[in-house]
């Protein structure tokens, strides 16, 4: 199962760094990142495997995080994007 | 691989335009909860509904985290009380005695589902029905009686009575006492503006399938136990217009098909987590557009969005059939089954943007009238002056149970006599079921008709064998 993360707020050092470690920490897999800079807002795409993973943890530990940095961090089954946007 | 752009579509719809799975309905069947004595009954329907909805909160709110998709509601919908409950009057005699004894027995069952919708933490539980359309038994009729005490003493409780069907016609007898049923309970409600009326629909053509509120029930064609899922997202829809302002029908039309088409899809995906994760099969989705009293969630911005400068205007009947048929096409490719009641709900107290043009007279009670002949389900969560006779009340239920009966659709009337408020003032309910100005109603009389009693015979056209 894979998983999404998204990540937008205030630009500012060590975002990347930061959320990467925590999901080294966690044995989380990252398979692809997007970054970019919107209208000065840092904006991030993750998608992670999610494979025997405690899903409701990691994202609360995402959440955790993102509040400790001062961005909004949100992790998502990838189900809801493909089930909206494929046929 | 799924696109940044897809992503950021779904999460702004739920960030920015209100996208939600509105309810998360069980049906759980309480006919094999019959038998002849009271306590024993209560008791089992307490045990089968704290069991079979023990985990469906806390899934709800799991599946919620697990997409980032809100689930605004979760709910409870049982059999019908009079269909399940009818075992407990067999010792009762069909005169005014045993009719009162039989109405104390339900209004007892009635604070027994409030105590079991509140064990499970869903906030509201439907089923306190009675199915009327062609006649009514004696627990039908015990259980109408009971209706104004039962809403009136619980909090959680929900009632509807079907009083016509296209096949059967309508049951007048029951129009007639469901104007004074609506009466009663609004006046033992008067001091919070008669909400227990907001929890109260008349019916023609009720679903068995219906998962929202306040006229869900567990159909006695369903099995024991089902999960229906209402969608919703109005702020979608309109979000979506706005990229097409000024456009032809035909923009119009596919823009909300492709809106109503993603918003079901999101439906269905929880609809079958739910079931796999409850164990409880899978019934339906409602492809219903629900508006809450908050900004961005509303039909009436919908409605200004294509071109009206407010609901009620010239058109709006036009403009609400577009928008029901397109949500209806979108949706059917997206789920595996449909049903409920599968419209644009138009309740005025829940929508900023009807409360508004109602208080403006741009929206009147005749409009709303004719709005309900092309879109589900009917006058909804409509506030009218407390002196409303109890004869005027059954003629706009007739009214609209007609248009339900001639047209083979179903239609509702929720409507709330508000003691002591008159037009130009407004009823407070709170929450999701919002504000209502209180709306002129004809002051002309239908007492003649209505007190004729007997059933109207169902149109030519329901012959179709």
């Amino acid at each position: 199962m894979k998983g999404i993360i998204t990540v937008l707020g205030a630009d500012q050092v060590g975002i990347i760094a930061k959320v990467c470690a925590f999901l080294a920490g966690r044995g989380v897999n990252i398979l692809d990142i997007s970054q970019t800079i919107v209208r000065g807002y840092f904006s991030m795409l993750m998608i992670v495997d999610m494979s025997g993973q405690a899903f409701e943890d990691i994202a609360e530990g995402l959440d955790g995080l993102g509040r400790a940095i001062g961005v909004l961090i949100k992790l998502q089954h990838e189900d809801i994007f493909t089930t909206m946007h494929r046929i | 691989m799924i696109s940044r752009l897809e992503i950021q579509e779904t999460n702004q719809m739920i960030e920015e335009s209100n996208l939600d799975v509105r309810t998360i309905t069980m049906g759980v069947s309480l006919l094999d909860c019959a038998g002849p004595d009271a306590g024993e009954f209560n008791r089992k329907i307490y045990d089968k509904i704290t069991r079979t909805a023990e985990h469906l909160v806390k899934t709800g709110d799991d599946i919620s985290r697990q997409y980032g998709l809100p689930i605004v509601n979760k709910r409870v919908a049982v059999t019908p009380v009079a269909l399940a409950a009818a075992g407990l009057l067999s010792g009762l005699s069909d005169t005014e005695d045993g009719l009162s004894r039989a109405s104390e027995m339900y209004a007892e069952i009635a604070r027994t589902l409030d105590r079991a919708a509140s064990a499970v933490g869903v906030n509201f539980i439907g089923g306190y029905s009675a199915l009327v359309q062609k006649g009514s038994t004696f627990s039908d009729r015990a259980l109408i009686r009971s209706i104004p005490r039962a809403l009136a003493g619980t909090e959680r409780v929900c009632s509807c009575v079907n009083a016509g069907s296209t096949r059967s016609g309508l049951n007048m007898n029951a129009v007639r006492r469901m104007g004074r049923v609506i009466l009663e309970m609004a006046e033992l409600t008067k001091d919070r503006d008669a909400l227990a009326c907001a929890k109260f629909v008349v019916f023609c053509n009720a679903v068995e399938d219906n998962p929202f509120m306040a006229g869900a029930f567990h159909g006695a064609g369903e099995r024991d136990a089902v999960i229906n899922v209402g969608v919703s997202g109005p702020g979608v829809v309109k979000r979506a217009l706005e990229q097409v302002r000024g456009a032809d029908f035909e923009t119009l039309c596919e823009t909300i098909k492709k809106t109503a088409f993603k918003i079901t899809r999101a439906g269905q995906l929880v609809a079958q987590e739910a079931s796999k994760r409850l164990r409880v099969p899978f019934g339906i989705i409602d492809l219903s557009l629900a508006p809450t009293p908050a900004v961005g969630d509303s039909i009436a911005e919908i409605l200004r969005e294509m071109g009206l400068e407010q609901p009620g205007a010239p058109g709006t009947t036009a403009a609400v059939a577009i928008l029901n048929d397109n949500v209806k096409k979108g949706g059917v490719m997206a789920s595996s089954y449909v049903g409920g009641l599968s419209g644009a709900f138009i309740p005025v107290s829940e929508d900023h943007g009807m409360i508004e043009a109602a208080r403006l007279g741009a929206l009147t009670l005749e409009k709303l009238e004719a709005m309900t002949c092309v879109c589900s389900v009917g006058l909804d969560m409509v506030a009218v002056p407390g002196d409303t006779s109890a004869e005027t009340l059954s003629g706009i239920i007739a009214d609209e149970m007609a248009i339900g009966m001639i047209n083979n659709k179903t239609t509702a009337v929720r409507i709330i006599p508000v003691p002591g408020k008159t037009v130009g003032d407004t009823a407070e309910f709170g929450g999701l079921l919002g504000r209502a100005p209180v709306m002129p109603v004809n002051s002309f009389g239908c007492g003649g008709f209505i007190s004729r009693g007997g059933r109207i015979p169902p149109p030519i056209h329901s012959f179709r064998n």
